[in-house]
């Protein structure tokens, strides 16, 4: 009798190996372009403005990262282009980008908050007011907004480089969105406990709150940390530059007279924060950009 | 969507809204309305002369062959971006979903780009293919191939769209990270038992189940790259050279900020913001679908 | 302690034109009575306990607890604690936190607090628990947490939204012994709901009926189990239900569909009637005088036997020992039931109708 044919078998080892170092590799040549860039620019964060001018640059680090650091962070360029130091940028950046972010916390939880857990006249047209502004960034209304906030004497303030900011709607969806699971029994118990929606707020809805607030907080954090349009537009003073805006003015438009090594080590300073976000919080960082986008 | 137990209170709810809405209605809705206010008017740079126009400055944008030119790049622009930043990402994620070990580490690294500010990643860029220092520019011009961003159109639309790609790379990746893990892998293994390869796998039954995250990505890219490319424009190109790169939201910053053209650049935010609501729209029908799926 | 007054209570969702879902109810529950509100899904029970917590406005009508009318009373005001179905535990409390809450919230001194929520520790056994959080704790434990939340607070009456359902059979038997003995223990009045009519049976002094919004009867577990006020009592009480055959009732006879029942006494009247009877009364005939009942299946439950047949045209099933031969199925056996365990309804409206 014929034997049916049957595909030869491959070894389960060799299926492994074959597909084992793909990956790894694809990963790794994903990553090395994905970091070119930051490696550039790392690069020419420890040479001198001639080695950086001078094409083409070299390819490994040099010995000049100390005073090139030393020298943005405390003086900013004093050159050809003057900027302040990069600390104060970098507290500029700071204080809106925690602004930002505990103001949009605390507006958007108390408004959810008060969506959620009461019936009133007009609930659901201020829910709809504010889900909204969901849809338009800032881009598209930059001009009036700009306006505004100039008839309120705002310009070159931090309010007004913050508050504009706070308007949209980010937290307050996804706070609706987690009281939603709330079971209704835990209101109630506290309700017969005795606890009045203030107390129930603090006491229960916080804690219980505590993740999606640390995950909202840090994409927060980086979209205040990373704004350019705006501070752009409303500091003419050059001390309340953010560091991101401040960045944009170092270069210069001849791109030989501008200190390359200076600018770069900028920009890393300027990345550091945010970066250093997402690699320590990561989880939180993941769990606020999935939610959000529910 | 109510709750079955709520609070009594009456006047507690509006405090609550209070913050929220005071911020949504000065910086929001009342910047909003004079957009469309102003751009059915056409008014001089100080706005001393004000006359109404009624649609006149729109009719005059479709009329005008630079606004639909900026119209037509930027849907190149935003197509570059989407299709260069989902594919790299959804092969980065295809192979980080395969890595057990060491995934922490890839997905960490694949996620800094995420936390670069827009302007800042144009700025990297910018000093790579820079042509009088940028690294990558000389071996380019080693090679023989003509390239000048600062003074070929289409080379500098090349930079910006690379530099906004490379930024979006991480969302993507997360996201595409996400989809293929809540795959079940059962539905794999009987895949690989009816014979199927691993090219054949993906196709038939990988990338199918992945289609509401294509979908929803597709959509988040496309917004990317309307707005939040604002950044990488300025820092790079400012537009240039001779409007090469200067896409309607970029427009608009150039008509209103820099040429005082308050009523076309009015105009303009109004149409924006009607693409942004139609595409926000397309967004939440997709992630509805989304959660239907599961 | 106190007792608690339903005068009339009508509970409505929405305005005057909307569907009532309560029908003034009525009831007097005296000072540590333990009544247990029975019924079906959807018959009101649960509403009509929220109504008494306050967490549901009363549409009209009178709720009172100790002599106090509570209708807009705050929940908090009114003295009462709850323990529900699902616990309710305050997730990132500690168990120690959560029996303590409500006594925080009423700015009791921490020495007080401290003793009475080690009494009740004590008394449920979960003293040792204090420190743990809810998600550390089994289905069991969570309920008497849940108890042990209501007992610090020493209220004048104890409301159970179904506490039992969640748990398992086993558990559920052993944490109905707890509560009996909480109830001898403490006295407190309490209103217990439930679907579950043996939970009802064995926990209550008397028990409240409910079927669509309405109490049919109030009686003491023997009361509704002998003498049910209605259709509805007489088939939901009790398990196997009740047998309920409607004819026209002549004399002492009782004209089914297919067949004539004699009866030991004279029907309460003439005309269409429906007779009850529980399978476990109904007795084998001595001589051939009874109702003829085709067997079509027996069941075997250990102790006895279900016999289920046709009466004409009526379905019956009776209870036999099981030390007695099982009947063949499609064999006619005579059946009877002694003349007290005969329970006559009305046709139309279900009511009980007294010889």
């Amino acid at each position: 009798m014929a034997s049916v044919p049957t595909a030869a078998p491959v070894p389960h080892s060799a299926v492994r190996e074959r597909v084992d170092w793909l990956p790894h590799l694809l990963l790794w040549a994903g990553i090395a372009v994905i970091g070119f860039p930051l490696y550039i620019a790392f690069v020419a964060s420890t040479l001198t403005a001639q080695d950086v001018v001078q094409a083409p640059m070299p390819l490994l680090p040099g010995p000049h990262a100390l005073d090139n650091y030393r020298t943005v962070l405390i003086q900013g360029l004093q050159g050809n282009l003057l900027s302040p130091p990069v600390w104060l940028m970098m507290w500029n950046s700071l204080q809106m980008a925690l602004i930002i972010t505990v103001g949009k916390v605390v507006v958007s939880i108390l408004s959810a908050f008060a969506v959620v857990y009461f019936r009133f006249p007009g609930r659901m047209l201020f829910f709809w007011m504010i889900f909204v502004t969901l849809m338009l960034p800032i881009e598209v209304r930059i001009l009036p907004t700009y306006e505004v906030v100039a008839d309120l004497g705002l310009i070159n303030t931090m309010t007004g480089l913050t508050l504009p900011l706070i308007a949209s709607a980010t937290g307050t969806l996804l706070f609706r969105q987690f009281f939603m699971t709330i079971p209704d029994e835990l209101v109630e118990a506290a309700r017969i406990d005795g606890a009045g929606p203030l107390r129930f707020f603090l006491d229960i809805v916080l804690p219980l709150s505590k993740t999606q607030i640390a995950a909202l907080s840090v994409i927060l954090f980086i979209y205040g940390w990373n704004q350019f349009l705006w501070p752009l537009l409303i500091t003419t003073d050059n001390r309340l530059d953010t560091i991101v805006v401040g960045i944009t003015k170092m270069i210069g438009n001849d791109a030989a007279v501008t200190d390359w090594n200076l600018v770069m080590a900028t920009t890393l300073l300027a990345l550091l924060p945010p970066a250093l976000v997402v690699v320590v919080l990561r989880r939180w960082f993941v769990k606020g950009l999935v939610d959000s986008e529910k | 969507m109510q709750r079955k137990v709520v609070f009594p209170h009456r006047l507690l709810p509006y405090l609550l809204l209070a913050p929220q809405m005071a911020v949504t209605l000065v910086f929001f809705f009342w910047p909003g309305g004079q957009a469309l206010y102003m751009s059915l008017l056409l008014q001089d740079a100080f706005g001393h002369t004000v006359i109404f126009v009624g649609l006149e400055n729109f009719r005059a944008l479709f009329a005008d062959p630079a606004y639909l030119a900026a119209i037509w790049r930027t849907l190149y622009f935003s197509l570059a971006v989407t299709v260069l930043a989902m594919v790299p990402a959804l092969l980065f994620a295809v192979m980080a979903d395969r890595v057990i070990r060491g995934s922490t580490v890839y997905t960490t690294a694949m996620l800094i780009p995420y936390a670069i500010a827009p302007a800042v990643a144009g700025v990297l860029w910018l000093f790579m293919f820079n042509p009088a220092v940028g690294v990558i520019a000389w071996w380019m011009r080693a090679l023989g191939i003509d390239w000048n961003p600062v003074l070929d159109g289409s080379d500098a639309m090349w930079l910006v769209i690379l530099a906004s790609a490379w930024k979006q790379i991480a969302y993507n990746f997360l996201f595409f990270l996400a989809g293929l893990q809540s795959i079940p892998r059962s539905l794999l293994e009987a895949a690989a038992i009816d014979g199927a390869g691993p090219m054949r796998r993906f196709w038939t039954v990988v990338f199918p189940l992945l289609s509401p995250t294509t979908f929803f990505l597709l959509v988040v890219n496309l917004v990317y790259a309307f707005f939040d490319t604002f950044g990488v424009i300025a820092a790079v190109t400012q537009g240039g050279p001779a409007g090469a790169t200067q896409t309607l939201v970029y427009k608009v910053y150039q008509d209103g900020i820099q040429n005082l053209d308050l009523g076309s650049s009015a105009a303009q935010s109004v149409i924006l913001m009607a693409i942004v609501i139609v595409l926000t729209m397309l967004q939440f029908r997709f992630v509805e679908r989304r959660v239907h799926y599961h | 302690m106190a007792s608690i007054s339903l005068r009339n209570v009508v509970k409505r969702y929405g305005g005057a034109a909307a569907p009532v879902v309560i029908h003034g109810a009525s009831a007097e529950v005296p000072d540590g009575e333990f009544v247990v509100i029975v019924g079906p899904s959807g018959c009101g029970k649960s509403t009509l306990l929220r109504m008494v917590a306050g967490l549901e406005a009363i549409s009209a009508g009178e709720i009172a607890i100790g002599g106090r009318v509570v209708n807009d009373v705050d929940p908090a005001a009114r003295d009462i604690a709850m323990v529900f179905q699902n616990y309710a535990l305050y997730p990132h409390m500690s168990v120690y936190d959560n029996l303590a809450y409500g006594l925080r919230i009423r700015s009791l001194p921490r020495a007080e607090i401290e003793q009475r929520v080690q009494r009740a520790a004590q008394t449920l056994e979960i003293a040792h628990l204090l420190e743990r959080k809810p998600r550390q704790l089994s289905g069991g434990q969570r309920q008497r947490v849940a108890m042990g939340r209501a007992i610090v607070r020493s209220p004048q009456v104890f409301l159970f939204d179904e506490p039992l359902s969640n748990l398992d059979a086993k558990l559920r038997a052993q944490t109905r012994l707890e509560i009996r003995r909480l109830h001898r223990e403490l006295g407190v009045t309490s209103l217990f709901v439930t679907h579950d009519q043996v939970e009802a049976m064995t926990l209550a002094q008397r028990m409240m009926v409910m079927n669509g919004g309405r109490i049919e009867q109030i009686g003491t577990p023997e009361d509704v189990y002998l003498r049910p006020a209605t259709t509805f009592v007489a088939g939901f009480i009790g398990s196997p239900p009740m047998n309920l055959l409607d004819g026209r009732a002549e004399g002492s006879a009782l004209h089914i569909e297919g067949a004539t029942l004699p009866l030991p006494q004279p029907a309460p009247r003439a005309g269409p009637l429906r007779l009850g009877v529980r399978p476990e009364h109904l007795m084998p005939a001595a001589d051939g005088s009874g109702w003829p009942l085709r067997v079509d299946t027996v069941e075997m439950l250990g102790a006895e036997r279900l016999v289920h047949g046709q009466l004409g045209g009526c379905a019956l099933t009776l209870r036999v020992d099981a030390t007695l031969p099982a009947p063949p199925a499609g064999a006619t056996v005579a059946v009877q039931a002694r003349p007290q365990h005969l329970h006559w309804f009305d046709v139309a409206g279900g009511q009980r109708i007294e010889r």
